[in-house]
């Protein structure tokens, strides 16, 4: 018998609508008291004393790329999942464009194993649309349901056939499994390196509009609605996008959102001259080029309203590495995405300190908000995932708000080292992580 | 003929005379007026080198300048090798092929081993826009020159616009100068643009909307953003846009754009947007006409008005070479007091 006992801890359970400080005791892996001075009652037990720091359940990542199998040289499933746990988050939901991607139970099979044997934090596959990603026909969503995955999406690219669209919607609902889309229309964005704007006409680089994201978002919607499906809207981006969900959502409509850390704080900008406001001199940040693209402040702000007030459910990463390889290049050549899972939390503090939200709403969009969102719980063995009640998995993470932090990219568990934040100072931090009452990850100086 | 020597590119030492502080020149959006001067009144200087009966100074004798071209283009390059020889310096142009990085060398690896190799200066076209950036980033020492950068910038042929608009005009200041056409794939708008914002002129683009790029109207980009590009005038109506111009550029029109579906045709691209001599009626009277070329006579330009009394398309290309002298000239240390006797 294995025991924890976290000491003295802010513990911030959104799920239970728990916010006071409180001792935890996790015993086998399993949450078993959450109390003020439970933990003394316990004689033998591993000890964390938290004083001053804010405990929460795991993060649960709806949108992360792991690279494995086939890309290994961007990201491993041991590497991505170590990133994770420093980042914060004891699940993380695999996108399925790897090679082969993820359009066969023996392509998904080979995730879990390899997660089994390597992983340090949980990992839920998600299957493929369509075939081979290729948007011609649908995958064999039954078989995929079978072997693991939690949602079916293409991400990387839209399922731009409507028609085809419409029929994954329908089918899914045989498995109830969340249909989750990459919206911009191909159409639209084919040959644009970043948002269509200002900046990428100073750049002379091709734009991707928002209405490449939002009239997608719009058409997903109305067939999400034809078919009674239940619709995921991957990485929210821009203002338009927001109203479009909010009035479907007003109305009923199963749709669910998620947004990233970037698309929360980072603009166009960010491309050509970092955070500088001295527009004299122009650099291409391959580092900032990601899909879909880093907006405006107007965008900024509508997805900062839409995960305050739940219109969007859950923050997720896009953790997209790449090879130095894959980014020192040409702009329009370099890979998009953004190695971000670590650096998360830091980066939406940014929003709790500037007083745009609260932290118990933030932690809820990075727990129970994606659980909810997915209805994670539902599936065999997750049942109290993305809460501290007492009988649930023994996820959790400890915080230091206030930590103030250089982001070094040589230093992240992540192979891919491309953050458009290298050298900015974040003020908060993830101290320790526990997946399962492991210790997976701990930050020195933690007093045990 | 006297030679004089230019200081070794190693010299940190400022120019005596007339501003300069660039190691690369990229583009023109971070240059001051004062530099742009120095670059027009050396200009100045290397077209009387350029009239001379044998149009040769050693003055870059020992400096290497690389050409290194990923696309194609006659003029410019043919415009740099004649810029680098009557200076002087030894001229090597390289064409490589943007496929090259399938090969598995990346723009990197090649400037890399280019600068390796003892060049002073590299002139790099390339269809990315910001690829010399890319370049100058990683080249240590040594100077980087854009010559064409994808949609993005083509600063020498701004500069030579600039220059051969102030042989005429003298100052700049208030001149209102029209480019028509295709804005939105223009590097040579975009460079224009900051140099003629720079040199006080008043600038006016033109162009149907499909091919005018986004945020360019000083209202269409948010407050804090109105120095994150040039000051012009947006319009959509070619005679509204002429009326009153100094300067009238008709810019070169791909025939791509009908295929992706921008324009209904050349035929009714010319229709609307050609800069023919009834529409030139309403500008200026001592207005001068222009074009970056290659033209496309009877589609951007009628070919009665590109011969015509006004235009001095001929001699853009001319001072192309003397303000390409120019740059070489400062990049590689020398300074315009040093007379080029």
């Amino acid at each position: 018998m294995s025991t924890l006992a976290i000491h003295n801890a802010r513990v911030i359970d959104p799920a239970l609508g728990r916010d006071g400080i409180a001792d935890i005791v996790i015993v086998d892996g399993r949450i078993a008291r959450v109390g003020p001075n439970e933990g003394d009652a316990v004689i033998e037990a591993d000890r964390i004393d938290a004083t001053g720091l804010v405990v929460t359940p795991g993060f649960v990542d709806l949108h992360t790329h792991l690279r494995e199998p086939g890309f290994e040289y961007k990201e491993t499933i041991a590497s991505g999942t170590l990133a994770a746990a420093r980042g914060g988050f004891t699940t993380v939901c695999a996108m399925p464009n790897t090679m082969p991607v993820l359009d066969s139970r023996a392509a998904v099979e080979s995730v879990l194993r390899e997660a089994e044997s390597s992983g340090h934090v949980r990992v839920l596959p998600v299957g493929c649309i369509t075939a081979g990603r290729a948007g011609k026909e649908l995958s064999p969503a039954g078989e995929l349901a079978r072997a693991g995955v939690v949602a079916l999406t293409d991400d990387g690219d839209a399922v731009g056939d409507a028609s085809l669209m419409r029929h994954a919607l329908e089918y899914s609902t045989v498995f109830g499994l969340p249909v989750a889309q990459h919206c911009e229309d191909p159409a639209l964005v084919r040959d644009g390196h970043m948002h269509e704007g200002w900046v990428a006409t100073r750049l002379g680089l091709r734009g991707r509009p928002a209405s490449a994201e939002e009239t997608m978002v719009a058409r997903d919607i109305a067939l999400a609605e034809l078919a009674g499906a239940h619709l995921h809207i991957q990485h929210v981006s821009t203002a338009g996008s927001v109203a479009i969900i909010r009035a479907a959502r007003a109305r009923g409509a199963r749709v669910t959102a998620e947004v990233t850390p970037h698309h929360l704080t980072l603009t166009h900008e960010e491309v050509a001259f970092g955070s500088s406001t001295d527009f004299r001199s122009i650099v291409y940040n391959a580092n900032a080029k990601v899909n879909p693209p880093l907006r405006e402040q107007v965008d900024v702000e509508a997805c900062i309203a839409a995960l305050r007030d739940g219109v969007i459910d859950a923050v997720a990463t896009d953790h997209a590495p790449h090879a130095v390889s894959d980014k020192q290049l040409e702009f329009d050549l370099a890979a998009a995405g953004i190695s971000g899972i670590e650096t998360a939390f830091g980066l939406l503090m940014t929003l709790v300190h500037s007083g745009q939200i609260e932290l118990p709403t933030l932690i809820e969009r990075l727990t129970a908000g994606p659980v909810r969102a997915w209805r994670l719980d539902r599936l065999p063995g997750l049942e109290g995932i993305g809460t501290l009640a007492p009988g649930a998995l023994g996820d959790l993470v400890i915080l230091d708000p206030n930590a103030e932090w250089v982001v070094d990219p040589t230093e992240f568990a992540s192979m891919g080292k491309n953050t458009p934040l290298t050298g900015r100072t974040l003020r908060g931090r993830v101290m320790a992580t526990v997946y399962g009452g492991k210790v997976v990850h701990a930050l020195e100086g933690l007093a045990v | 003929m006297t030679t004089t020597t230019v200081p070794p590119i190693e010299s940190t030492k400022p120019a005596s005379e007339g501003a300069w502080r660039h190691q690369h020149v990229l583009d023109l959006d971070d240059f001051g007026r004062d530099e742009i001067e120095t670059v027009l009144n050396l200009t100045d200087r290397m077209r009387e080198v350029l009239d001379r009966r044998i149009a040769r100074v050693p003055a870059l004798r020992g400096h290497t300048v690389v050409n290194l071209f990923y696309e194609a283009s006659t003029r410019t390059r043919a415009s740099f090798e004649l810029a680098g020889k009557v200076l002087g310096a030894d001229v090597i142009s390289l064409t490589a092929s943007a496929s090259s990085v399938v090969k598995g060398e990346s723009l990197i690896d090649t400037v890399r081993t280019i600068r390796a190799m003892g060049s002073d200066v590299i002139v790099m076209r390339h269809s990315s826009a910001g690829a010399p950036y890319l370049a100058s980033e990683q080249i240590g020492t040594g100077s980087i020159v854009n010559a064409g950068d994808g949609a993005h910038a083509h600063p020498t042929q701004a500069l030579l616009d600039l220059y051969t608009m102030r042989k005429h005009f003298g100052d700049l200041t208030g001149k209102r100068v029209v480019m028509v056409g295709d804005i939105s794939h223009s590097r040579v708008a975009r460079s224009d643009m900051w140099g003629l914002a720079a040199m006080g002129a008043e600038v006016v683009v033109c162009g149907p909307p499909t091919l005018l790029p986004r945020g360019l109207r000083v209202g269409d980009r948010p407050a804090h953003a109105e120095t994150g590009l040039p000051r012009v005038r947006v319009e959509t109506d070619i005679t509204k846009a002429i009326e009153g111009a100094h300067v009238v550029m008709a810019l070169r029109l791909q025939n791509e754009r009908q295929q992706g579906g921008l324009l209904p045709s050349m035929h009714e691209y010319a229709l609307q947007y050609q800069v023919t001599a009834a529409r030139l009626a309403h500008a200026h009277p001592e207005h001068l006409l222009m074009h970056p070329g290659p033209k496309n006579e009877g589609i951007e330009i009628a070919g009665d008005v590109a011969s015509g009394q006004h235009s001095i398309i001929e001699e853009q290309v001319t001072n192309g070479v003397a303000v390409r002298a120019a740059l070489l000239y400062l990049l590689c240390g020398g300074t315009a007091t040093e007379a080029l006797r």
